[in-house]
């Protein structure tokens, strides 16, 4: 392999690596647990107070749990460095002159009971523990769902799933280790260094000298092991994300690797990157592996110091051998809540920036509250009412006309100009006007702004200037639920749901009727092909729709728009994947469904929308053709050289 | 396990060295109280200074030789199990390669990457805790419970009633628990594809206000998730307690009968310490098995899904090839009597007695409706599916009789499911052609009218492309993808549904430079408009597996049924007829 050919890979691969490190890894069935740790221990909170006080609130419900909690640590701390101080008396008991087993028994029966007190407050801190943290998160995770369903579209247009999805699993899951752990293991640290300390000045000063010296020596050989390992870490986690993107790719097109003869490139190339990591990740293995060995080992030290040097201090000093005995023990645990502490900070910081994330979510802006007075639009058995607001406000008396009249499903735009981001306009000065029952179809190319107009009307985005009417009614002054509820919309992304196929079409009207399923599977032409399913309507639908063409699942939106009795459809390139023979006996069907409702139609293939009332040509946002097929034609504008061919939509 | 025999081999010393290095650890670790014991029972006993230091600079020398022990244990231990995932990884990546198309049906694609990279990452961390811990907690155990027993036999009695007690202890939290945790992750898994769900779904949820439908779903899950949570977790948290139990009872235990035994005279009190720290370390040991063992489970599924890889037969293989030497040269395909399905229990052919010859340089349109067998048919001539009946000859020679790598070379195939990679639009195109001069690469683009949009790319034929290529237009993808096919200048060139998202007006270019261009090229176009086949020399139509119709335009709309029916459905009859 050539070094331009292995400098254009680390160029290419690394760049992805970093790119994917950003947002947190993207989620993916099948995900074990082992690649959680792809995410490094992410940046330092903002507001560490805020957002510590805000977490309190999710647990902060159950305080006496919590004070029962903090006591059981404190207790069971207590119990365990009581416990191991009584080998002390024990032991000079044994060995002095009047040593007697009434003592020994009396001592241990006493160890015995401290210990017992210390197991049972062991247990219940975990147990209250678990729950406590357990309800906080489900508390946690019930919140940001609700609130994600609460904002715009515009926020899932601006922020990819992966991200979004880590925030639900990676980011809740840190915050979880944290109450989880983080609490009982700060507080019996702290308890027991601060006791141990003081137990072992207490019991011998020149001893302890040993491990106020080996103390800091520890602390400083564990960091100096911790950082290179966190650097050879990231190095490793860099060089596996790299890899696994060019196996992701590779694997993923694999069959054009076999069309175009490419896989011994593709080896040559994985070989490269594939010896780039097992280096990489033998450093990081290492640091990581010998931590452990470093640490204990000076803690052996540590101990055996203490021993030889408690054992002079005996001969010379007349110093206890059951303080000894406790002091060496002592000695040889002193390390470990000083590292488990310094671990914990780590989890702090990653836990509260994971909190951060989640709160950063649930404090987006979502969709703006109707207004006190929007008017309701009622359903009655598959007819729509409106229903003025009640009360002597302004804008109820503007639409008490309408009050308990049926809704008719006319769609005014008046001089609609919208754009996504500020600096862009997708839509200029649109007006159109479609009367009850009527099909007005949109054609045009990609980004010219037709989905965008369907994405206005049922209140997707709100429009910058002009105004939308239904019925006379601006859609601003009416409730965006109701408004929604009597709009059906079938999109080109087809997007189904895990469960029956009679539940999918079923989510388009909850109350319907198993016979109106069918009704609406017969009109949508979906009838037969569910019908050969395995288990017909009650076949499960798998990720969705795995076990369908693009072309049923068409249909199965369609059939889901169809049972809603929505005056107004919107079809966004309904038929698209649909082939044009089927499309042609699916065609009557179509017309049924639209008869009775003001229709809205998007197609690319210009023969669904030759029987349209009126067909509106877009481009660049501006309407620049309209009028039927006929005129269309007649002008040898625009839609003439779409119809015959000459230009291209794209 | 015999499989793995060949990655261990190369590394044999550092799986060796890795362990014994670990046993330096234990030996040491097992060795520290007694010595301490000694100090007290001996040293302070006879008050005797200089044994006592020399006891204590060979219990630190004991100390930093463990250290080297350990740290070397790490390293052989990483080294042999990182070598071992990269050789394997580098098997089963090489194997992928070799797969046929049918084998790489037989796996989702996200599960062959899975394997790849956290299968194989599973297996390297369970070899190198396996490493160093395989004899670490043994070796301790075993250690610390001879140490036991010639210290004291009667008193490691004790040890013999309560490690039993504890190891069942552990074992029946970890059979109540896994299962459990099983049963979590599912409720996670759960969740997770149900926020998935609503997150690509939330249009479709929006505007048939389903909200608060979605939350009652997802708090019905949710909580689903917490009870399962709860229900594991409770038992672990048991085994803390449990731990702390049996170390603190067989600590006062020890203490009593020790404890009697000095009193009696019988034991020397610096054992009693000693001993104390053998209890600890025979208990945690038991833990560490423990854990071993649990974490090996997790291995074991994940061996078993490499396995699945690496025992995966390739089913398409050109080793009996006898024409081994033979390239394509002319372009000229016949299908004798071939019928072929997917999975061999199907009933129903995908293709069903297609008997038809292409001559060399013709062009052949191929039209159908979707699930007819167009895609299945043109697969054919690659060999990148073996037919069940029947034999498909390119040049007169049965596909099977070439080595593969011949016969694709000069079967280019753009696939319906387009595939750009990541890199330049240039090392895109290179695929065709790994030589190809600028000038060729810019020929094939022009013929494939791709030419004109990328030079108007700031960046030209060195523009980034993102993976899978999302940052041209559909149609551009395609154009790209019939450029690098065409710059492999093959015999037989084939485009499966490859014009879809092409304006009628470019496409009739590119069909004109395939007229020009490619004049002694082989040409086969599956389509859905009539308009893209019109024009050809001769046209299949297809349904349901057969060949119902073929000839030319003018024959066919005279004579077929099915092919009037795509007209019609397709002309404006006032315009077209």
């Amino acid at each position: 392999m050539d070094e331009a050919r292995i400098a254009r890979l680390e160029k290419k691969y690394s760049r992805k690596a970093t790119e994917k490190m950003g947002p947190g890894p993207g989620p993916g069935p099948g995900r074990g647990p082992g690649r959680g740790g792809a995410r490094m221990p992410g940046g330092k909170p903002q507001d560490a107070g805020r957002t510590i006080r805000r977490l309190f609130s999710y647990i902060g419900k159950d305080k006496w749990k919590l004070v029962i909690f903090i006591i059981c640590i404190i207790v069971y701390t207590v119990a365990s460095l009581a416990g191991s101080y009584m080998l002390r008396p024990v032991i000079n008991n044994l060995v002095s002159e009047d040593g007697s087993r009434e003592t020994l028994f009396r001592s241990l029966v006493m160890m015995g009971c401290i210990f017992a007190v210390g197991i049972i407050a062991q247990y219940l801190q975990s147990r209250i523990i678990i729950v406590v943290s357990q309800n906080a998160l489900k508390k946690l995770r019930d919140d940001l769902f609700r609130k994600i369903e609460k904002l715009p579209v515009r926020f899932y247009d601006t922020n990819n799933h992966g991200d979004i999805m880590s925030r639900f699993t990676n980011d809740v899951d840190t915050v979880g280790e944290m109450l989880n752990n983080t609490v009982n293991q700060l507080i019996s640290g702290a308890i027991t260094i601060v006791g141990t300390f003081a137990l072992m000045v207490y019991t011998n000063i020149y001893l302890t000298m040993i491990t106020v010296i080996m103390a800091p020596l520890m602390i400083l050989a564990g960091r100096a092991v911790a950082g290179r390992s966190r650097r050879y870490y990231k190095q490793q986690q860099a060089a596996l994300g790299t890899l696994n993107g060019y196996i992701e790719e590779t694997v993923t097109g694999q069959k054009v690797v076999k069309v175009f003869c490419h896989e011994e490139i593709a080896e040559e190339e994985f070989s490269y990157l594939n010896h780039d990591l097992c280096r990489k990740q033998i450093k990081a293995q290492f640091f990581g592996g010998i931590m452990g060995p470093v640490m204990g080992n000076l803690s052996q030290v540590s101990y055996s110091l203490t021993a030889c040097i408690g054992g002079i201090l005996c001969v010379l000093r007349g110093f206890d051998l059951g303080g000894l005995t406790i002091f060496v023990n002592y000695s040889r645990q002193f390390a470990r809540p000083i590292n488990e502490i310094s671990m914990q900070v780590n989890t702090i910081f990653s836990a509260l920036a994971g909190a951060e994330r989640v709160f950063d979510v649930m404090d987006r802006e979502p969709e703006p509250a109707d207004k006190a007075d929007a008017v309701s639009i009622i359903d009655k058995d598959g007819c729509f009412y409106y229903e003025a607001a009640p009360g002597a406000g302004g804008l109820s008396a503007e639409y008490a006309a309408v009050h308990g009249s049926r809704m008719k499903g006319a769609v005014t735009v008046e001089h609609v100009t919208f754009g996504y981001v500020p600096e862009k306009t997708i839509l200029k000065d649109v007006s159109l006007y479609a009367k009850p029952g009527q099909k007005i179809a949109f054609v045009g190319s990609t980004g010219a702004g037709k989905t965008t107009i369907t994405n206005l009307i049922n209140r997707f985005y709100d429009i910058d200037a002009g105004r939308i009417l239904i019925d006379g009614i601006d859609i601003r002054d009416i409730r965006r639920d109701d408004l929604r509820k009597c709009i059906a919309m079938v999109l080109q992304d087809t997007h189904l749901f895990t469960g029956t196929v009679r539940e999918n079409i079923r989510y388009g009207r909850l109350g319907a009727t198993d016979a109106e399923v069918e009704e609406a599977a017969r009109m949508a032409s979906a009838h037969s092909f569910i019908m050969r399913l395995e288990h017909g309507y009650d076949t499960m639908l798998e990720g969705d729709g795995a076990n369908l063409s693009q072309g049923q699942r068409q249909l199965l939106n369609i059939a889901r728009a169809a049972i809603s009795k929505a005056p107004i459809l919107i079809l966004d390139e309904a038929t698209s994947s649909v082939d044009t023979r089927t499309e042609k006996h699916i065609e009557r069907g179509m017309d049924r469904l639209m008869a009775e409702r003001t229709t809205l139609v998007i197609a690319h293939r210009l023969s669904t929308v030759r029987n349209a009332n009126a067909i509106m040509v877009l481009e660049n946002g501006e309407i620049i053709e309209r009028g039927d097929h006929d005129d269309l034609l007649a002008m040898h504008g625009r839609y003439y050289n779409l119809y015959t061919g000459l230009c291209e939509l794209e | 396990m015999k499989r793995y025999g060949k990655y261990i081999k190369p590394y044999l010393s550092a799986f060796i060295l890795g362990p014994v290095m670990m046993i330096v650890e234990v030996v040491g670790e097992v060795m520290l109280p007694a010595m301490m014991a000694d100090i007290i029972n001996i040293g302070a006993a006879n008050r005797d200074i200089p044994y006592m230091i020399t006891k204590g600079i060979m219990m630190v020398i004991m100390a930093f030789t463990m250290m080297v022990g350990g740290m070397g244990g790490a390293y052989f231990a990483a080294k042999a199990a990182m070598h071992f995932g990269r050789d394997l990884r580098k098997d089963l990546f090489q194997k992928v390669q070799k797969f046929s198309f049918a084998n790489i049906d037989s796996f989702s694609t996200g599960s062959l990457v899975t394997r790849l990279t956290n299968d194989i990452t599973q297996m390297q961390n369970v070899i190198m805790m396996g490493l160093r811990m395989m004899l670490r907690a043994p070796g301790m155990l075993i250690g610390a419970v001879i140490m036991a027993f010639t210290m004291n036999a009667s008193l490691a009695l004790i040890i013999l009633i309560v490690a039993p007690i504890l190891a069942i202890a552990i074992g029946t939290i970890i059979r109540i628990a896994f299962p459990r945790f099983e049963l979590m992750q599912k409720k996670l898994d759960h969740l997770n594809s149900n926020i998935q769900e609503t997150l690509t779904n939330v249009r479709v949820i929006k505007s048939f206000v389903r909200g608060e439908y979605e939350e009652e779903r997802f708090s019905e899950s949710n909580e689903a998730l917490m009870e399962a949570g709860l229900n594991a977790f409770k038992v672990v948290i048991i085994q803390m307690p449990i731990m702390t139990f049996a170390m603190n009872a067989t600590v006062i235990a020890v203490v009593w009968f020790g404890g009697n035994q000095i009193l009696g005279g019988s034991m020397p009190v610096g054992d009693l310490t000693a001993f104390t720290t053998y209890v600890t370390q025979i208990l945690m040991s038991l833990m560490m098995l423990a854990m071993v063992l649990l974490q090996s489970s997790r291995a074991v599924a994940s061996s078993r899904r490499i396995g699945e890889v690496l025992d995966t037969e390739i089913d398409l293989k050109d080793d009996d090839a006898v024409n081994k030497d033979k390239v394509v040269t002319d372009g000229r395909i016949e299908f004798k009597h071939v019928s072929f399905r997917y999975y061999k229990d199907n009933h129903e052919k995908v293709l069903d007695d297609i008997d038809f010859t292409i001559e060399a340089g013709q062009t052949v349109g191929i039209i159908g409706s979707t699930g007819s067998g167009k895609t299945t048919l043109v697969q054919m001539i690659p060999r990148l599916y073996d037919v069940d009946e029947g034999e498909v000859l390119v040049d007169g020679v049965n596909v099977k009789d070439y080595c593969l790598h011949h016969l694709r070379n000069g079967v280019s195939m753009v696939l319906q499911k387009n595939v750009l990679f990541s890199g330049t639009i240039l090392e895109n195109l290179q695929w065709g052609d790994e030589h190809a001069t600028e000038a060729e690469i810019r020929a094939a683009a022009d013929a494939a009218q791709a030419d004109v949009f990328v030079s108007s790319f700031p960046q030209g034929y060195e523009t980034e492309l993102g993976q899978g290529g999302v940052n041209v237009s559909g149609g551009q993808k395609q154009r790209l993808c019939i450029a690098r096919a065409m710059l492999k200048k093959p015999k037989i060139l084939i485009l499966d549904d490859s014009t879809s998202a092409v304006d009628t007006a470019t496409e009739a270019k590119i069909r004109e430079c395939f007229r020009t261009t490619l004049r002694h090229t082989t040409k086969l176009i599956i389509a859905q408009r009539i308009s893209s086949v019109m024009d050809a020399d001769l046209i299949l139509v297809m349904e349901e597996g057969k060949v119902v119709g073929m000839g030319c335009h003018d024959e066919l709309l005279a004579s077929c049924h099915a092919y009037q029916e795509i007209y019609d459905s397709q002309m404006d009859r006032e315009v077209g007829a």
